[in-house]
């Protein structure tokens, strides 16, 4: 199967690791890998912020990048959603609406592809720890995805999953929420980390990279015994 | 300089989230109303299907919603009772006053009302002379610590039961170190005396029913029902939106409020109203009035993009979903309706300009939308108003859009410098906004994008 990937501005500059093993898992999987390295950024932070004419700006560039004959795989839920629910609202009108509705729907966030559409359970990997999974917002609440990473991550041997009360709750992160309001993002992510390790998880699994670096920037600064991971990081091993 | 309504959200934000008591009491209250609320929900045996019914419901009240009204009105007359429409708040405060004047009125007993809070009802009246007693536990205690409601169902959540008993200590006079049973026992005694000497009585309203022309209140203490059947005159004062098309609707909505305000099946009292008493009736109010309040709600109304906020029933559930409301608590908002919604409808009420700041302050998780019982679109909600807010936003914040759009739209300027340069530059922009309880991300040598084309040898 031939699938186009899209990697989210911050984790091409910050992750490109994790972008890679996502790459990996895939053509170990079979499929042909087509990545378009003239793709930008989706346009979700000025959209978030209110400001509907720059994120468009962005995101015409964005919808150029990918074919419509293929879908995309995305390392992230966050993006996923923002391309899913919101472009239609965000091009109404305009002459790339119809484009919208064509390549919208052919986003998948990485585990949701794998579940869902090449039908994986099992990746036959290994990996040693207890972890808690943090569901994302916008993987649980933007793309409904909240059975697929844990099919996976059951599979996993020698990894045991410890699920924990706040699991859908917020990390704190929230784009520009996390520097504009400081302090709030911080007491909201201080809570999962620290319930995290209350569980006895060594590992704080994710289909996001937003929630873990804000996460991991709170257990690094304050020297906690914890480490986050992405569940394609821990997928590939 | 005054401090603006950000700057002092900022500040009391700042101290609310680091209060490791207040984060402990508030935990421990939403953890029992969790509890509760998975509890009560479970009794739909199709939950997703009611709460498409009562968005749709309300969806056709909202948009016909002069009709309805109308059709209350003149329903109410005929029933005996009077209507008030009050557009801005001090309408209200005095047609309510005029009330008073008029029957002589010393004294109010009121039950639990969110609008009237949002009127400054109480400080009003008691200011001319008319003392105002709340009678809903919570609100009583509210009253008593001299602070406005914490939350919309549950007022006085914050306060653990031992801060409960020394404030009844020392503003009654109550034995010190009452428990709880004893505290409600002495709120009780001393309420059953202002029940009986009140002149008025003055509720809110959790539905208004435009086909019997009545009035449908909610509540879980008994004080609702005292305080309109002691006292000779009953104001309800409600909101414009709260109305329903029929009284056969309350088996949709009274449900739908109970377990997502409370947890419960069904809340203890539900009362109707059709007006004061009639000929031959011996209980009740010689007179009912009902004030139907506007104050901005028309203006919502005439937004399509804002208009869904008007669907709220004020059941609190997304209050208790919200790890923003979490960490900083109901007063911190500073506004009469806290937490999600609040950030929704605040800056429609009193000023986008001066308000928007609560609708950023989101970290958008959609929790609240997931959970609301008529499916109002909190958080794209949100996302509206941070769009109206744009449009006033500081040369600053404009043109930063401006250039991230630019810089973002171009591959070549993703691919510009390398890790350590954009490292120095987001360092140098960010640290101060990502604070001091986190590390910087750290940039990798060579972005993704870089790597890939080199790995594939691509130009």
């Amino acid at each position: 199967m031939k699938v186009e990937i899209f990697i989210p501005c911050f984790v091409d500059q910050l992750f490109p690791q994790t972008a890679f093993n996502v790459v990996r898992i895939l053509e170990r999987a079979g499929c042909e890998v087509l990545y378009n390295v003239n793709q930008v950024c989706c346009g979700q932070p000025a959209f978030n912020a209110g400001f509907h004419k720059e994120s468009r700006a962005v995101a015409e560039k964005f919808l150029e990048a990918f074919s419509g004959e293929h879908l995309v795989v995305t390392v992230g839920g966050s993006c996923t959603g923002f391309v899913r629910n919101y472009y239609r609202q965000l091009f109404t009108g305009t002459a790339l609406s119809e484009d919208v509705s064509i390549k919208a729907p052919h986003f998948y966030e990485f585990t949701e592809f794998l579940v869902e559409k090449l039908k994986i359970l099992n990746t036959g990997s290994t990996f040693k720890g207890k972890a808690v999974y943090h569901d994302a917002c916008g993987a649980l609440r933007e793309c409904g995805i909240k059975s697929a990473p844990r099919k996976l991550l059951h599979n996993i041997e020698g990894l045991q999953l410890i699920e924990t009360e706040d699991c859908e709750r917020c990390c704190g992160f929230g784009g520009t929420f996390s520097a504009k309001y400081e302090a709030i993002s911080v007491a909201m992510g201080e809570q999962k980390v620290h319930n995290a390790i209350a569980a006895g998880a060594d590992y704080i699994i994710s289909t996001d990279l937003s929630c873990l670096m804000h996460l991991d920037g709170y257990i690094q600064k304050h020297k906690l015994p914890i480490v986050t991971r992405h569940i394609a990081d821990i997928i590939v091993s | 300089m005054t401090k603006t309504y950000k700057q002092v959200f900022i500040a009391q934000s700042r101290q609310k989230a680091v209060d490791a008591d207040h984060r402990r009491k508030i935990n421990h209250s939403l953890l029992q109303s969790d509890i509760a609320f998975n509890k009560g929900i479970d009794r739909f045996s199709d939950l997703q299907g009611a709460r498409k019914m009562a968005n749709a419901i309300k969806k056709h009240t909202i948009n016909h919603l002069d009709r309805h009204l109308l059709s209350f009105e003149k329903k109410f007359r005929e029933n005996g009772g009077e209507v008030i429409w009050a557009t801005t708040p001090e309408q209200a405060q005095n047609a309510i006053y005029s009330i008073c004047r008029k029957a002589e009125a010393k004294s109010v007993v009121k039950s639990k009302s969110m609008v009237t809070e949002e009127i400054h009802l109480n400080s009003f009246l008691s200011s001319r002379g008319v003392e105002v007693v709340e009678t809903d536990l919570g609100e009583y205690i509210q009253q008593l610590a001299g602070e406005p409601p914490y939350h919309l169902v549950a007022p006085s959540m914050h306060k653990s039961k031992e801060e409960v008993a020394a404030l009844f200590h020392k503003k009654t006079g109550a034995p010190a170190g009452l428990s709880p049973e004893q505290l409600t026992q002495f709120a009780r005694e001393v309420l059953r005396k202002k029940f009986v000497q009140a002149d008025i009585g003055i509720t809110g309203v959790n539905f208004l029913l435009a086909d019997i022309g009545g009035v449908a209140l909610t509540e879980n203490e008994g004080n609702g029902r005292l305080s309109t059947s002691f006292p000779k005159i009953h104001i309800a004062v409600t909101g414009i939106e709260k109305i329903l098309p029929s009284v056969k609707d309350l088996a949709l909505f009274w449900p739908l409020l109970a377990t997502h305000g409370s947890g419960q099946h069904i809340t203890v009292y539900n009362s109707i109203f059709t007006g004061a008493k009639k000929n031959g009736e011996k209980d009740g109010p010689e007179k009912m009035y009902v004030v139907l309040l506007d104050n901005g709600r028309s203006g919502l109304l005439a937004d399509p993009g804002a208009r869904e906020s008007l669907y709220c029933i004020r059941c609190g559930a997304c209050l208790n979903v919200c790890p923003v409301f979490r960490n900083i608590g109901g007063h911190t908002y500073n506004s009469t309706y806290g937490g999600p919604i609040g950030s929704v409808i605040t800056p429609h009420l009193k000023g986008m300009q001066s308000h928007a700041h609560l609708s950023h302050a989101s970290s958008l998780c959609g929790a609240c939308t997931e959970v609301c019982p008529v499916k109002i679109p909190i958080h794209a909600l949100l996302l509206y108003n941070r769009q109206l807010s744009a449009k006033m936003a500081s040369r600053a914040e404009k043109l930063a859009w401006k250039v991230w759009a630019k810089a973002c739209s171009s591959r070549s300027i993703m691919n510009m410098a390398n890790g350590k340069i954009k490292q120095k530059v987001v360092g140098t922009l960010f640290s101060g906004a990502w604070g001091e309880h986190r590390k910087l991300p750290v940039f990798a040598p060579q972005s993704f994008n870089q790597l890939w084309r080199k790995q594939r040898q691509v130009k």
